[in-house]
């Protein structure tokens, strides 16, 4: 990054320039960092909380619970069962006997009392290492009460949040092929890695609405287990946030041969070129033409605001660090449209691919880093040159406390910034913060200490 | 809408918790560790248990809240956790120049049976540990206790670790604060300052995560206690632990450790439970309590006076620490209303007899319970039976306050969706102030509501 920002030796490789220096990722954050990421089970936990009408119930001491009860503002447009908080809560008598009675009782008791479509079974680090066999007490609960009950192996040390999205995505695999699906239209497609934060599913499913394709499921943005059953009817799955699902849209290809494209829906040129890619792909000539219909319409509504804006925030510079990296892409796109300039850009889940294609799309002096630590992000922003960050919940207040601007493109979120409303909802959030008059105030801006 | 399926009579449950009243244990120990000045939290386990902590308390306090992580590997879940916390260590004390290092266990580390002790003395005969710096740990396995006990535990292990017995006592007065927010941190200081003594508390979250916007980011910001204070409450004239489930252990631990004489009170919170922590700073330090302590107990008398029309009989329904719980009781009773529902999920017998004793003279039936079942779900279902006026807890339990439309006083840990907390103390009693005047505008609030017009009142 720069000589006067120490970087742990072991992680010298992992961070670089645009200038084609070989960014090195997917590996374990190094013991004793400060790193802004979460684990195995955090990475299942977010890609499956979104089911709306199943259990989650995660099996371990009751902090995994605890903790991801409702934090994510996933909304349904039904049932809420995936706002409740369910756990084993183990204490030190399962931990010594075992813990498999204690799920088992609690499985009957809810599917009992919620009669849900579905459950999910999280075994997190301590049910890995007492040895429950969780596996075997879903499939007899499945068989007892005739609902899928989906193991998720998500011990926290068995790999990286990104090892969580496959977890997820093998529980997933295991519903996807089990529906009827007669009834489902031809040229039908799944949405893939979208998870409705603030209702962005619902927008974007308004354009796909438009151009006429019928949609089978949203994995797992609003979803309902039992359109997830009928995913392989799809003609096409359509991937965004390609970190989380990517695997899931493989193995959908491998079983089913259904293709799949990649798509963002940060920003106007990403929104555009999904619907044009999804249009092409479905031969249906009409669809392409709603949707350079829609494209023009949707645009034409925004762009008197976002020319405004614009001139307010062309030459700012900007920081940031999301979880995947195909959102770090689109906003360093969409940015770019604002006239903003990226100075910093890394993520917590990226890989080879996604920090090459990074290193193109960013100026050459660009920082480039994988899995940054809050150190290394401190003494960065401390530099000044900064003028917005754009991160989760853990770096807001250190941002702030630099005086610079922030915006949340993370769970907390809290306006929809996906498609093309989006777009200028993020511009108005970003200048709502980069415009407020407190970082005016007479504060000087220090090195961190 | 969100909770419209629990049912009035819910069943007893035996496997389950919903909607949990607590959380793990790590998560207290690293809010407690925050308190030492220059130390940097360690997460003994997965990376993820770190990472949600932090969230956790970042969004509770909203301040950069810095630990570190162990980060556990499927190879480390085999043959132990040696070599993360060894790596770890040098790490953190080349890197982030720490002065201390506060290692915490977790569910994981814990039931593969790592010796914290024997790996620190490991990180010693290895020179790791530099001079002058120092590592202290507790051990939280999540399947113990709750947070309060996993504060209380890294309590304790700051008095074992650096308390240094001595042969005769100074004049100064340790204080164990309990599971409070920073600006109660920074209220119990003064108002033991006010007796002309001086006073370490420990741990200090004070000027650590309530810190102002300067446009500087300070890894180790300015307040937090400091070792060489810690060492000194062997000397102490007297400790008194506020809290017996979060501060007990320390204090008992530092009373056996350096004969330091403990005292161990329930949080000074409203009228009663302050005025039994001045009676007993009086009796320590020999000094009549100072006026302007005095002054500040009429004031709020005198609220409790002016609108003790509107507390009368009123209920209450109060979930979170076992601490906050029993000292908040004594206060809603005496300003003449009653906790109606209580749950902790800090197990613990004392609980029920320490309710007992704070509900003596409640003005209606109390009803509580603590322990793994003591959920929100079950206190949602007593509810349903029969309502409270006002609930009084973490933010965890807006749901309940929306679906049966009954109005929240945030308190405790955590809040997540309001802000007060941070900067506002509720001990002491300008605390009580603010408390009676949170819940008191409820009320207000809703009878201007729900009035009809012609009872509709200008004045109240």
């Amino acid at each position: 990054m720069s000589k006067d920002i120490a970087i742990l030796a072991e992680r010298q490789d992992q961070v670089g320039r645009a200038d084609g220096s070989a960014i090195s990722c997917g590996r374990h954050s190094t013991a004793g960092a400060v790193t802004q990421r979460a684990c195995v089970f955090c990475g299942s936990r977010v890609v499956l909380y979104p089911i709306t009408d199943a259990l989650h119930i995660v099996h371990g001491p009751v902090g995994c619970a605890a903790y991801t009860w409702d934090i994510r503002g996933s909304l349904s447009s039904g049932r809420e069962l995936h706002r409740l908080g369910f756990s084993t809560d183990l204490r030190e008598r399962e931990v010594v006997f075992g813990g498999e009675k204690k799920l088992r009782a609690a499985l009957d008791e809810l599917i009992a009392e919620h009669k849900p479509a579905g459950a999910f079974i999280y075994s997190t680090c301590l049910a890995g290492v007492i040895g429950d066999d969780v596996d075997a007490v879903c499939k007899a609960a499945s068989t007892r009460h005739g609902i899928p009950v989906i193991p998720v192996q998500a011990p926290g040390f068995a790999g990286t949040k990104i090892t969580g999205y496959r977890v997820a995505c093998d529980a997933l695999a295991t519903l996807v092929g089990t529906g009827d699906t007669s009834t489902v239209p031809a040229g039908a497609i799944n949405i893939l890695g979208d998870f409705n934060l603030a209702g962005e599913l619902w927008t974007i499913k308004s354009y796909y609405q438009v151009m006429g394709v019928p949609i089978i499921s949203t994995i797992t943005g609003d979803a309902r287990i039992n359109d997830i059953r009928r995913a392989h009817g799809a003609a096409l799955n359509v991937v965004q946030c390609s970190g989380s699902m990517i695997h899931l849209a493989r193995d959908m290809e491998r079983r089913f041969g259904i293709p799949y494209i990649q798509v963002s829906y940060v920003g106007f040129e990403d929104t555009a070129a999904a619907l044009y890619a999804v249009a092409e792909k479905l031969v249906n000539t009409d669809a392409m033409q709603r949707a350079q219909e829609l494209v023009r319409n949707e645009v034409a509504k925004v762009t008197p605001e976002l020319r405004r804006l614009k001139k307010l925030l062309a030459g700012r510079t900007v920081a940031l660090y999301t979880g995947g990296a195909f959102k770090a892409l689109s906003l360093v796109r969409a940015l770019r449209s604002l006239g903003m300039r990226t100075v910093l850009a890394g993520c917590q889940t990226g890989g080879d691919q996604d920090y090459q294609e990074l290193q193109r799309l960013c100026d050459p002096d660009t920082v480039i880093v994988d899995d940054i630590t809050t150190h290394e992000l401190g003494r960065f922003l401390a530099r000044g040159g900064v003028d917005l960050f754009i991160g989760g919940v853990k770096e807001r207040p250190l941002a702030y406390k630099l005086g610079i601007a922030f915006c949340d493109h993370n769970h907390e979120r809290k306006h929809g910034l996906a498609g093309f409303d989006g777009m200028l909802t993020f511009a108005e959030e970003v200048f709502s913060s980069v415009s407020s008059p407190v970082w005016k105030l007479p504060v000087t801006r220090g090195e961190m200490g | 809408m969100l909770l419209r399926h629990t049912e009035a009579d819910a069943p007893e449950r035996k496997a389950l918790t919903i909607n949990p009243a607590k959380t793990c244990q790590p998560i207290g120990a690293m809010y407690a560790a925050l308190g030492v000045h220059g130390c940097l939290p360690h997460s003994h386990g997965s990376q993820g248990c770190c990472s949600y902590h932090r969230s956790q308390l970042t969004r509770h306090y909203k301040e950069p809240v810095l630990a570190a992580t162990s980060s556990f590997t499927e190879g480390s879940s085999v043959f132990g956790g040696q070599s993360n916390l060894l790596q770890a260590i040098s790490n953190i004390f080349s890197i982030y120049d720490a002065d201390v290092i506060a290692v915490h266990t977790t569910c994981l580390s814990e039931t593969i049976g790592d010796d914290i002790n024997q790996i620190v003395r490991k990180a010693k005969e290895d020179g790791l540990i530099p001079e002058g710096k120092y590592i202290f740990h507790a051990n939280t396995p999540s399947y113990q206790g709750s947070q309060v006990t996993g504060f209380a535990s890294m309590c304790k292990s700051m008095m074992d670790s650096f308390a240094e017995p001595a042969d005769k006592p100074g004049d100064h007065i340790a204080i164990v604060p309990g599971w409070v927010e920073p600006a109660d941190m920074r209220e119990i200081r003064r108002i033991v300052e006010a007796f002309g003594v001086e006073v370490t508390l420990a741990p200090d979250t004070s000027g650590v995560l309530d810190t102002g916007l300067t446009g500087t980011s300070q890894y180790f910001p300015d307040g937090g206690t400091t070792i060489d204070e810690l060492k000194a409450c062997g000397s102490a004239r007297t400790v008194i632990s506020l809290g017996p489930s979060a501060s007990g252990p320390a204090g008992r631990a530092l009373e056996s450790r350096c004969k330091v004489p403990c005292e161990v009170l329930e949080l000074p919170i409203g009228l009663q439970g302050t005025d039994r922590f001045i009676q007993s700073l009086s009796v320590i330090t020999g000094k009549p309590i100072p006026e302007q302590l005095k002054w500040e107990r009429s004031r709020l008398v005198d609220l409790m006076s002016d609108m003790g029309q509107y507390f009368y009989g009123k209920s209450a329904a109060l979930w979170g620490d076992p601490d906050q719980i029993v000292a908040l009781s004594e206060f809603l009773c005496d300003l003449s209303m009653f906790p109606k529902y209580a749950v902790t999920g800090t197990p613990g017998k004392g609980f029920m007899k320490r309710m007992e004793k704070a509900c003596e003279n409640a003005s209606g039936p109390c009803r509580y319970e603590e322990g793994q079942r003591a959920d929100m779900h079950k206190m949602h279902s007593w509810i349903k039976a029969d309502k409270p006026d006002v609930l009084i807890g973490g933010t965890h339990g807006k749901y309940i306050a929306r679906d049966e439309d009954i109005p929240l006083v945030r308190h405790g840990f955590p809040i997540l969706d309001r802000i007060g907390h941070q900067y506002f103390n509720t001990v002491g009693y300008t605390g009580g102030m603010r408390l009676a005047e949170q819940i008191l505008n409820c009320f207000l609030d809703r009878q201007d509501r729900d009035a009809p017009e012609e009872r509709f009142e200008l004045v109240m």
